[in-house]
């Protein structure tokens, strides 16, 4: 469990980064904090593994306020995926991903197995083991970082805008790994992006921040689409666009769903939904995507 | 004493009679190299810590770059009779001068080595969990080590060329046929010392060219 109590940063230099925050954030939960640029969500992130100290307020982990922590020891019990993945130039793909591990003390040579089943799971080719950083594609460098963050078994996984680097269709692919990961491991997961459909995907729980690390709205993607709380979440969520309104046409015998422009957003599976939209969600959509399954 | 000093000079080198022996070239060589080797390495001893320090923490720049300023402005043989007088005829006083003028070039590698690095790998390394040590000996340093060796080149290169002014205040090294030449007006000797020093200098630079290549670390430059 992760709680933020009124937690405020102020930068040197006086940038409010946060004013006051506070948040609750379960064991074993995945929340997305979105927003716009500069709204203070690697702030935020980055005062759980004390690369941040709070101007005032606390961060606690399981109740343990993080300030009374050795910070190399908490860093090294938290995955921390960064933004353009931080990889570090001089080593190899093997020797990224062992680093946590090592320098907490495993054998080089368990480290290194655990690092080629990660690569396994991430979906990296075992060929790259041997590569360094400026030799992987950018998404394959965001996959070595998340086999990094996974690396040491943490409970808690940072995860910020790991995809942000990477094109519509590998981020896609990302995602849905990421998905499967977390429903096998259960982590507790902070995951930062600026990009709205990622955040409903991810995250059990979604914060939208304005600046200041302002709170506009908390709770699952089906509350937060139901019932915004104010324009500037409609808007940032796209509703006000009917950007998410789809409805229901029927063509060649098929329920095929429409958005609001015309465009056949996917097609209805044969059983209608049962209620029940959140274990349906986390298999994804009962609603099949369109361009990805043509139908038969 | 009419003949070209350079033919002179070189035949001074081809005599057989002087590749041995105590005062020969190859034992004044290693005793040139000798000196080099200890006014780098207790230059490097001061320098290359103050230097990491410096360039990790940021704290104390200014006071580093001038003091290094400083050291690089005294010449050197000036130094060695200063320190002479101070300490006597012997080895102490050269020593003690090319440690000085071998500080400021170890300084400002060791600095510009950790300074380099790039601040996003050092954040990532800290986020890892590494301490602050951990980070300049495992990133820092490897990354930047080029730089490093530049500097220890740099300072080697100046105190080979300079050594030769241990036997201004009677010790040995190849500085002994420039000054007995001196001495004697022989300047075919003179001629020669100078090219041995001069070689001397161009091989270890190279030498230390080749060090920096292959220190370079592997996987920042993409072939
Ligand atoms: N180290 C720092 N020193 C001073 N100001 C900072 C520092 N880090 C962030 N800020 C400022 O704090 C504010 C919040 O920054 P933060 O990085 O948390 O935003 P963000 O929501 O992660 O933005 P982005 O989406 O662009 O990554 C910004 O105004 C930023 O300029
Ligand atoms: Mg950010």
């Amino acid at each position: 469990m992760i709680g933020f109590e009124n937690v405020r940063k102020e930068y040197p230099g006086g940038t409010l980064a946060v004013e006051d925050f506070t948040l609750e954030i379960a064991s074993h939960e995945a929340v997305a904090l979105v927003g716009t640029s500069g709204s203070g969500k690697t702030t935020l992130m980055r005062m759980i593994n004390r690369m941040v100290d709070p101007t005032s307020g606390r961060v606690t982990i399981d109740g343990e306020d993080v300030a009374g922590m050795n910070p190399v020891a908490l860093r090294r019990s938290i995955g921390y995926v960064m933004q353009a993945s931080g990889l570090l130039p001089h080593r190899t793909v093997l020797d990224n991903i062992t680093t946590v591990p090592v320098l907490r003390g495993t054998s080089k040579t368990a480290a290194r197995e655990r690092a080629r089943e990660l690569m396994h799971i991430v979906g990296l080719d075992p060929a790259l083991a041997t590569r360094y950083p400026a030799q992987l594609s950018g998404g394959q460098q965001q996959r070595v970082g998340v086999a990094r963050g996974l690396a040491a078994d943490p409970n808690i996984l940072l995860m910020d805008e790991p995809f942000g680097a990477v094109d519509p269709i590998v981020r896609d692919e990302l995602q849905g790994e990421l998905q499967r990961l977390q429903r096998e491991l259960r982590k507790t997961i902070v995951f930062v992006t600026h990009d709205i459909d990622e955040a409903f995907r991810i995250g059990d729980r979604v914060v939208i921040l304005r600046p200041g690390g302002r709170i506009a709205q908390v709770g699952t993607p089906q509350e937060i689409l139901a019932a915004p709380a104010d324009d500037f979440v409609a808007s940032f969520v796209g509703a006000d666009r009917g950007a998410r309104t789809l409805h229901i046409e029927r063509i060649e015998g098929r329920d095929v769903i429409v958005d609001a422009d015309g465009r056949a957003a996917g097609v209805l599976s044969a059983a209608p939904a049962r209620g029940g939209a959140d274990e349906d969600r986390a298999d994804g959509t009962s609603a099949s995507t369109a361009g990805q399954e043509p139908p038969r | 004493m009419n003949e070209n000093p350079f033919t002179g000079a070189l035949a001074w080198l081809a005599d057989p009679m002087r590749w041995s022996g105590p005062a020969g070239i190859p034992a004044r060589t290693v005793e040139h190299l000798g000196y080099t080797a200890l006014g780098v390495l207790v230059a490097a001893l001061i320098a290359v810590p103050i230097g990491l320090y410096v360039g990790h923490t940021g704290r104390f720049k200014g006071l580093a770059v001038g003091a290094a300023g400083v050291a690089r402005a005294l010449p050197t043989l000036g130094l060695v009779t200063l320190f002479a007088l101070l300490v006597g005829i012997g080895l102490t006083a050269p020593l003690l001068s090319f440690v000085i003028l071998a500080i400021p070039s170890l300084l400002a590698g060791a600095y510009s080595a950790v300074e380099s690095a790039d601040p996003a790998t050092v954040d990532a390394a800290r986020a890892q969990g590494m301490t602050e040590m951990q980070i300049l000996t495992r990133v820092a340093i490897p990354l930047g080590m080029p730089l490093l060796v530049g500097g220890v080149r740099g300072a080697t290169v100046q105190v080979v060329a300079t050594a030769m002014l241990a036997a201004y205040v009677g010790a040995g090294g190849l500085g002994r046929y420039i000054f007995q030449g001196l001495g004697s007006q022989d300047y075919p000797e003179m001629i020669a010392g100078s090219l041995l020093v001069i070689a001397l200098a161009l091989v270890l630079d190279l030498a230390l060219l080749l060090l920096q290549r292959v220190t370079a670390p592997r996987g920042t430059a993409v072939p």
